[in-house]
Formats: structure tokens, sequence, C-alpha cells
């Protein structure tokens, strides 16, 4: 019987979103369960949370006082001694994972595979490499299969499953080298455009620095981070550190809301694997119609507005 | 304020085919006279090689003199020309074959190799250090460095880590001093400290002004089917009126990969000519698209080039230093060639230099011995021959031009006992954008015609975001209130990089706005602004497009 | 104290990256190579760890073919004090990287290592962590900030939830993020000294380091094309198709 193991994503209170998108990627692997590990100091809420997580098998909940910050050199052993159960452990590609999942793969030996997009069967996947430039179909060796998800590909699973969770005690010997001091949580600000899930941006069609408040007001609404083309940097309308493009930054946003922005190939190699793409534009010939799922070609103040009081 | 300084027996500024078979021949020579000589080599590219773009059909006759055993070094000019066709577009649809009996002789191909002058510039950096130049890529000659005496001692390297409204950067790093007995200017066409000599020098008071041409390339690679390695098939005619100069080419190079190119004189006078396009829809033509289709594009250029010959080549020295290749301009227009020439005239200025420093100290001194040997040389020889053939298409026309040139070249063998001359600067032959009709250019295709950003992408161009602008106009208001209404801003057109836009204000008033991210360093704008307004300066180092293989 | 620092040879991020037509990788002839970028972070991180009278030694190295030097050589040209080059035309997974990295620490014994998050080539985002777990060190990765008190190091850490400061104890392993720092820009004389700088080359199995499982690539392809979606009518059936997917 062969089994995934997947690492869940919390803050102690609340599963982090993206746990419900590694376990869509679990269910493609098409193996006999996935089984969901909740590391907490107090998880049970967590735990309960993550069984409902459609075609989750069974939720392992390891309690440890030092599980009370997500610190990878005190995960990594007790996930290293429950995968002797497992053909594949996963976890999502957030810094979370990103941090943890080496430490775990280098623990047991294997190698990792990192932001996976598909699967194509249980040893072989698709990942991108070269910024997403390129992808590569990777096979992992025999064996174990240590995986981050990309979760920009996965749906989120839905929440009508009714798996048992289990408490598990893990008795391993805990490093005493690292120190959680403290987490300063971005939020109250505007969002940063990197991390931003969503990002509302603008182009030349804005007009000016002064009309740039119409997509800071937008943004803050959403609680998006603000973008720009270059167009609009090198305007002045807008400082260069919100440029999104090939010369300014490649982001992967959940939502990218462009407006007025024409959508130069410079400008969407910055947004490739941005989730959905819509457009405001009054040129209905602009090329970003070409790339956006949704496109609305009309005026972007009067959209802008509207837009704001419907949220 | 005191800049740190190094110095060297010899400076080159520019890692060019002039400036690497320059250091090449120094090190050479040094070798044979058993002399210890400090040379180095600046260049403004990322890498060698970064802003090197030529056709290039290149004639080794200055490489077999550098390198004798260049095949065994393992030069990249692996590709033979084979086959080698002529033809005059005469519309879209059409073009016929010249038969080679009445292709003017200079235009022949035999003996010659295909090759990236990109790919061939990092060999000869690789053979330069290993005789132990030292080679600085990243680094730009920003200003020209005088001693009291008005000789010149050296050059300045750019600032790195200025911001874009002059105050300096964390991470500001004051240029240096380069100082070196003779400093060897290799910067090639338009070279910016090459145009600041010649009037410092008054270089070219006896010669006619330069002109030039700008040549907009791209590299394809081909469905192998259609590839044919060492095929050079050169264009004239179509799209071009018979009024402007130019003509096309695409070469068959190594990896199924073609290199083709429009080269379009800037002596052109229609303001609404756009450079670009006239160039993206000449790929149309069925002799081009034959080749293209099913093709992806890899990448894209553009550079000037002089064509002015022999009528237009400067004095080569000065105190402190000497001109070398296309900063000179010693292209041969009638065989479309600059490459041999430009490096046989690097290695003359290395032979000057061991040959003075044996007859003294040559210390900022001028070495008038430059001037003799390129006259003595074959570089003068062949520029020569071929004297009238640029002046004759200019005079008459690409067909009647082009006839003149045959009965010149292929039956007087260039001994006409007459030369021409073409006095007009290429900036001020722009008629009245009124009395001009605008060609109407096809929209891009996205299979074989592209837009200007797309093609901008592919040339891998960037600059450090937070930088002065390098496109410096010496009065802004030109562009808006005299080149606007009276040539519709040609800089719009001429420029193939989409760095120059008229766009509104906020007030709804036209704005020249200037994209110097996107510039390919082509120096287009500083030749053929019709009011000479716009002067191209260095960026920071390592700016710029990085071609691979161009 | 010693920081070793490890860099890496990679396409420049400048160059657009051609997917060959056979699927059997990206064009690399001709092609600009560089150090990877957050690697060039985590040499001026060291430098400053050094300049601040925190460090007495930094010694870059690299892991690759014989013209990886080039980067080794910028790396001291910036002020690295030596280096060594792990040489081999073989292609190194991360796993194989971090025992090369053990092997050479165990060799050299700093008391930090510094690397950058990922290559922008494979971005895999591993070596450093893996690294960890063989030496059994700590690692704080993805750092915007760096303090080395005697012997711990306080990092920043850019995390999706915002920063995160850990304490290690050193010897640890740190990884670079973007933010880090600005490295400086490398000065002319500098470039000439650093070709005179102690370079040593050793061999992977000179390292005791053997091959391990890896992961085999089969193809590489380019991005599929985003198609163009839908064009909307009204602010209202955006809305209503946003919300959806569940996006607003």
């Amino acid at each position: 019987m062969s089994k995934v193991l997947v690492i869940a994503e919390h803050d102690g209170t609340n599963l982090n979103g993206s746990t419900a998108r590694a376990v869509s990627c679990a269910s493609d692997l098409g193996l006999d369960a996935i089984d969901v590990v909740v590391l907490a100091s107090d998880g049970s809420s967590v735990a309960e949370q993550a069984a409902k997580l459609t075609g989750v098998t069974k939720v392992l909940l390891v309690q440890n006082p030092a599980n009370e910050h997500a610190v990878a050199a005190f995960l990594a052993p007790q996930i290293e001694s429950l995968a002797a159960d497992y053909s594949h452990v996963l976890a999502p590609s957030t810094t979370f994972g990103k941090d943890l999942m080496p430490r775990v793969a280098a623990h047991l030996g294997r190698p990792q595979i990192s932001d996976i997009m598909r699967v194509e069967s249980a040893m072989v996947f698709d990942r991108p490499v070269y910024a997403g430039n390129a992808i590569v179909t990777v096979e992992a060796p025999e064996g174990l299969v240590v995986g981050t998800v990309r979760t920009a590909s996965y749906k989120a699973v839905s929440n009508d499953g009714a798996a048992s969770v289990e408490t598990r005690s893990v008795d391993v010997n805990l490093p005493s080298h690292t120190r959680f001091v403290e987490l300063q949580s971005g939020g109250g600000d505007r969002p940063d455009l990197q991390a931003a899930s969503k990002v509302v941006s603008g182009g030349r069609g804005v007009g000016s620095e002064e009309n740039f408040k119409v997509i800071y007001s937008l943004a803050d609404k959403l609680g998006a981070g603000v973008g720009a083309s270059r167009a609009a940097v090198d305007a002045g309308f807008i400082p260069n550190d919100h440029q999104v493009g090939q010369t300014g930054k490649i982001i992967a946003p959940d939502l990218y809301m462009a407006f007025g922005i024409s959508g130069a190939i410079q400008h969407l190699a910055g947004i490739k694997d941005a989730g959905t793409i819509v457009a405001v534009n009054k040129d209905a010939d602009a090329p970003i119609f070409e790339v956006a799922d949704f496109g609305l070609v009309a005026d972007l103040f009067e959209v802008a507005e509207e837009l704001e009081k419907a949220l | 304020m005191e800049r740190e300084s190094m110095e060297f027996d010899v400076v080159i500024v520019g890692a060019g085919p002039a400036g690497l078979s320059a250091a090449c021949k120094l090190m050479q020579l040094a070798q044979e006279t058993e002399q210890e000589l400090m040379v180095c080599v600046i260049e403004k590219g990322s890498e060698v090689g970064a802003h090197i773009l030529s056709g290039a059909v290149l004639e080794p006759t200055a490489m077999n003199e550098l390198f004798p055993d260049w095949k065994e070094k393992g030069a990249p000019l692996n590709v033979p020309v084979k086959g080698d066709d002529v033809y005059y577009l005469t519309g879209e649809e059409k073009g016929i074959k010249t038969p080679n009996f009445l292709v003017p002789k200079p235009m022949h191909n035999e003996g010659n190799y295909v090759v990236s002058m990109g790919n061939v510039c990092r060999w000869l950096a690789e053979q330069a250090e290993g005789m132990g130049v030292e080679i600085f890529p990243g680094f730009t000659a920003s200003k020209i460095v005088y001693n009291d005496d008005g000789s010149v001692k050296g050059v300045l390297t750019g600032d790195m880590g200025v911001a874009e409204d002059g105050s300096k950067k964390d991470s500001y790093m004051p240029g240096m001093e380069l100082l070196a007995k003779q400093t060897i200017f290799a910067e090639g066409c338009r070279g910016h400290l090459g145009k600041q000599l010649m009037e410092s020098f008054n270089l070219n008071k006896d010669a006619d002004p330069q002109h030039y041409g700008l040549g907009i390339k791209e590299v394809w690679t081909i469905d192998p089917e259609k590839h044919q390695e060492g095929l050079v098939v050169h264009t004239a005619g179509w799209p071009l009126d018979n009024h402007t100069e130019g003509g096309g080419f695409l070469y068959h190079m190594e990896n199924n990969q073609v290199s083709l190119g429009f080269i379009i004189a800037l002596n052109y006078t229609n303001p609404h000519l756009s450079l670009f396009d006239e160039m993206q829809r000449w790929k149309l033509n069925p002799k081009i698209s034959q080749f293209l289709e099913g093709g992806e594009r890899v990448s894209y250029g553009a550079r000037a080039v002089n064509k002015g010959g022999m009528q237009s080549v400067p004095k080569l020295s000065f105190p402190g230093g000497l001109l070398v290749g296309c900063d000179a301009g010693f292209l041969n227009g009638a065989k479309i060639k600059g490459n041999h020439t430009a490096m046989k005239t690097g290695m003359l200025a290395a032979e000057t230099i061991i040959e003075s420093i044996k007859a003294g100290d040559i210390a900022n001194k001028e070495l008038s011995l430059m001037g003799d040997k390129y006259k003595s040389s074959w570089v003068f020889y062949e520029l020569h021959k071929t004297r009238n053939f640029g002046p004759a298409l200019h005079k008459f026309g690409t067909l009647m031009g082009g006839s003149f040139a045959w009965l010149d070249q292929n039956i007087f063998g260039g001994k006409m006992p007459f030369t021409w001359h073409n006095t007009t600067p290429d900036h001020a032959t722009l008629k009245p954008a009124v009395d001009c009709t605008a060609p109407n250019y096809p929209k891009p295709d996205g299979k074989i015609t592209f837009d200007k950003l797309s093609s901008v992408f592919l040339s891998s161009t960037n600059h450090e975001e937070d930088q002065p602008c390098h496109l410096q106009l010496a009065d802004s208001s030109i562009p808006i209130n005299q080149n606007l209404p009276l040539y519709d801003e040609p800089a719009q057109r001429y420029c193939p990089a989409g760095v120059y836009e008229v766009v509104k204000d906020e007030q709804g008033n036209d704005k020249f706005q200037i994209n110097g991210q996107n510039c390919v360093h082509c120096k287009t704008c500083d030749i053929k602004d019709p009011a000479q307004n716009i002067t191209w300066v260095t960026p920071e180092g390592g700016g710029g497009p990085n071609y691979g293989n161009m | 104290m010693k920081i070793l620092v490890g860099v890496k040879r990679v396409v420049d991020f400048n160059v657009r990256i051609q997917v060959k037509a056979d699927g059997s990788g990206v064009t690399t002839d001709g092609v600009k190579m560089s150090m990877n970028p957050f690697d060039e972070i985590a040499v001026e991180e060291a430098l400053r760890i050094k300049e601040a009278g925190n460090a007495e030694e930094v010694i870059v190295v690299t892991i690759g073919p014989k013209a990886a030097q080039e980067q080794l050589r910028t790396a001291l040209a910036m002020g690295a004090d030596r280096a060594i080059h792990v040489e081999t035309d073989d292609e190194i997974q991360p796993l194989t990287a971090a025992r090369i990295l053990q092997a050479l620490a165990e060799k050299e014994a700093p008391k930090l290592v510094l690397l950058g998050k990922q290559a922008i080539d494979d971005d895999n985002n591993q070596t450093a962590q893996m690294l960890g777990a063989l030496s059994h060190w700590p690692q704080a990765t993805f750092a915007s900030e760096v303090e080395i008190e005697g012997d711990k190091a306080t990092v920043i850490r850019e995390v999706d939830a915002g920063l995160e400061t850990l304490s290690v104890d050193l010897p640890a392993v740190i990884s670079a993020d973007l933010r880090l720092n600005e490295p400086r820009y490398v000065k002319l004389p500098d470039i000439m000294k650093a070709k005179r700088k102690p370079l040593e080359t050793v061999t992977v199995e000179e390292l005791g380091v053997e091959h391990v499982a890896a992961v085999k690539v089969l193809k590489t392809a380019a991005p599929a094309k985003r198609e163009a979606g839908i064009i909307v009518e009204s602010v209202d059936e955006l809305v209503a198709a946003l919300k959806e997917k569940g996006l607003i």
C-alpha cells in the first residue's frame, strides 16, 4: 500500500490555504491514502480543519511545545521519523515548505522535487525552471519521493471530508541550536508586491501621479499590492520599485488586475505565472487582452470606481 | 575631485575587432622585440561580444595576417561561403536574381566565412588575455583625460551607482583614470569619445562628412530542410524607393540558424520613413520569407555603420592617441564589409606604437606614422578602388548608380580618374514632413514580422533603472517645438528600439518621452537628429544589449 | 572565524532563455554566464561581516566546469580571500552539492556557510537546507538581515507571513534573499589583484563524495502560452466572475 503524507501549514489556529492545494496535488498521485500531519504545540483545531479537506484519509496530530513555531530544524526530524510509512511526503511550496522540506529530504538521503506543477505519474512531475521560462519533466529515483507543491498550479480541494484525527507521539531528540525570537506580520500596511496574493497595476493609461490614487485606493480595498508597467514608471507616475515585468519584478499573484496597461511582452514576462489576469483598457486591440482571463474594454477610472463600490 | 588612477603603456577603448586586434598585435610585437608592455582593454558591454553586432561575412585577410594558424587555434570561422546570390527585389512579391557577371566584383564572396562577429571577438579576447592583456568588460570610457598641453593622457571610466537625479547611491563607486602613453580609440561607429576627438583635434578637416547607415539584424533558427549552410543572399530594391540607399542580407550560419538584416543609409529624406518597419516588411518578400516560414526568431539588434569610405576617413593620429576601426570609419561600402579593415587598422596602430617606441619616447606624442601606414596598406588600396561606389548610388539612385558601380568595378577596376564627394551630412537631408507621404506599413503578423518592443525583448537589453538618462538633449524644447512640426519628430521612427516617443501629458500637450532603458546603443539618434540636439553618452557600465552570437 | 560562501555559474539573468527544439534543455552556447545573483548577495554579506570585524577569512567555493573559475575570480575581486574550485563537468544536483559543501566544511571548519537562497537556473531552493541537515547545523533561510554576536547569529527571515527572527548558534548555514544587501561594484585594480589570489582545485572524488540517486530530467519544454479568456461587458459581470473563482 502506498500512501502520501502532506505536511500541514498553519499558524497554530488556522490551517493555511496552501495545504488544501498540496492535498489537491497529492490526490493526483493516485495512491491508496492521503494523510495530513499537523505539527503543533496545541493543534486540535487545526487538525479538525485538516480533517475536512476532501480526499484526506487520516490526520496525524503531533503535539510538542517545540512545535509552537514552524522551525525547520525542529520539524524535520519529527517528519523523518513518520516518513517510513509513506511513499511520498509533500508540503506546499511556500516559504514554510521551501524551508522545511529540503531538510527533511537530506535527513532521509533523498533528493527533492521542488515546485511540482503537474503530476504525470507517481514518479514523474513537471516543474518550472529559469523563473518559469522553461518547464522540465523530471523522474524521481526509486524510493521515497520528497516534494514541494507549487500552490498557484493547484486549486484548493473542498471541505466536505471527514477524516479521522489520530494523535501521535514522536520520540526524537530536538536540537537546541535554534531559537525562535519573533514574527512581525506584514499586516496593516499594503502588502509587498512580490508577496501579495492580489495585485492591482496601473499603466500609462492612468495618466498621472495624481490619478494613480485610484489604483492605490482600489488596491487597499482589495488588500492588494500595487504594481505598474514600465511606461508608467518612466512617465514618473510611480516609483520604480513598483515596476512589474522583465526588468522589474516577476510576480505570481492569484489575481492580477491591469488598468491602462497595453501589455508589451516585457510586462507580460513579469506576470506569466499569475493565477487570474483581469485587463481594463480603452483600446480593444491592446495585447494585454490576448492573455487576460477577463477583459473589459472601458474607461479605467469608471471601472475602478464602480468596482470599489461593488466590493 | 581627486580620482584614483592606473597606468598602462596602452589603453584600448572597446573590445571589438579593431581594439582586440590591436591588443593581440601589440603583445605579439612586444614578445618579438622582448619588451614588457602593459595593455588594457575596456569594454562597455557586460562581456566581450555583448555589444557586437555585424552581418557577418568575414573576409579573412586580416585574420590570416594576425593569426596565420587561426584554424589550429580554433577561431570560430567555421562556415565557408558556398553560394552567393544577389536579388533585385521589384516588389513585395517579386525579385529577380542578378546574373553573377552583373554583380559588382567587390560583392563576390568566395573565400570568405559566415561568422558571428560576437563569437570571433570572444575568441580574439581569449587570445589577447592569453598573451597578458587585461580586459575589463562592464566598464565604460566616459571621458577623455587630457594633459595640460592638450594631449590625451587616457580615459576616465564611468561612475557607478549614480541615481537618476545625479545623487550618489549607497553603491556609488567613482570612475577611475586609466592613463596610458598611447590610447587607442576603437569604440566602433560614432564612438562618443571619437566624436569629441574629431572636434578637439579637428581630425576631419580634410575629409568629407562621415556617412552612415543603420543595420537592423535578426537571428532565426529555421527549418533544417530549408537551411543551406554557407549560402549568402543579398538584396537590393524593394521596399526602398530608388532614392533611398540600402539593402538586405541573409546568411546561413551553423546550427540551422540564419542571420538576416537590412541596412538603410541615414541620408534618407522622407521623415516618415520607419527604419524598423522597412526591415520588417522586407522579410515578407518570398526570396526571404521562404527561409523563415516555420522558423523562430531568436535574436534582434541594431547598429549604425559608417559608409563614407575613403573620402570620409579622418586624420588617425593626435597627441597621445590613435583612432582605429569604425571609430574612424574604414567600412568598405562596396563589399559591405568593415571587419577586416577594422582588424587591420587595429594591427596598424599596434605596429605604429611598437615602431615608434624603437624610435624614442611615445608618451603623449602624436604618432603620425599611423597615417603613413594606412596610406600604404591594403585598406587604403581597397577603399580607394571603391571610393566612387557610395557616391554613385547617392548621385544616381540605386539602379543607375548600381550600373555605374558595375562599370567602375568590373571594367575599370576602380581606376576611373576622378573622385566624387558627398558633402551633405546625414542629419541635414530630411525634407519637411508635409512634403512627403507616409509609407503604409503592414501590421506585424507575429510570424515573420513583429512589433518594436517584442523585438527589443530579444536583444536582452537592460540598463540599471535608477541612473541618469544617457541620451542627452542640448535643448529639451527642440523635439516638440521644432522637430515635431517640421519633421513629425523622426526619432520616433529612426530609433529601432522604441526609445523615443511623443506622448500626451496630463494637460493633453505633446511631450517627448525618452525610454533610455530600451537603448541598444546603435547611435542613430546621435547621427540623424536634424537639430543635432541628441548626444549619446555612456550609461552605467554593463548596460545595453546582451547579444549572444550577433 | 572563517566564512565559506558557495557560488554558482548560471545563465545571466538578463538573457532570454531559449528552449531547444528537441527538448534536451535550454541553449547555453554563446550565452552570457554570470554568478547567480543570490550568491553575489551571499558573497557581499560575508564581506560585510568580515569588514565589521566579525570574521577573518572569506572563502568562496564553486562546483562546476573549468569555466566556473570566472565566477570565483569575480568573488575574489569583490574581496574574498581565497577560492576553492570543485571541478566537475557533471550536472550536480542539490543533495550532491550539499554533500560536497559538507565535506569542505569539515575540512575548512568555517563558523558560517552563506549561500544564495536558490540558483536562478534550476530554481531548486534546496542546497542550504540540505547542508544544514547533513551537518546537523542550524539553518536560517531567506535572510534579509544578519547580525553576528560572538558565537550566535540573529537572522531576520523573509517569510510569507512577514519577517521572522531566529537566533542560531554558530556554526550555521544562512541563505541570502534579495533584500539582504546590494552587492558592491567591483573595482578595476581589484580585478587585477584577484588574478593573483589563491585558487585551489579539487575533484568530487578527492573530497570523498559519491554521487547519490538523482532526479532525472526527461525533457525540457517552453511554458504553455496563456490563452485569451473572455471579454466581459460590465463591472457587475466582472465582479460575478471573480466571486465565482473565489478571488474576491
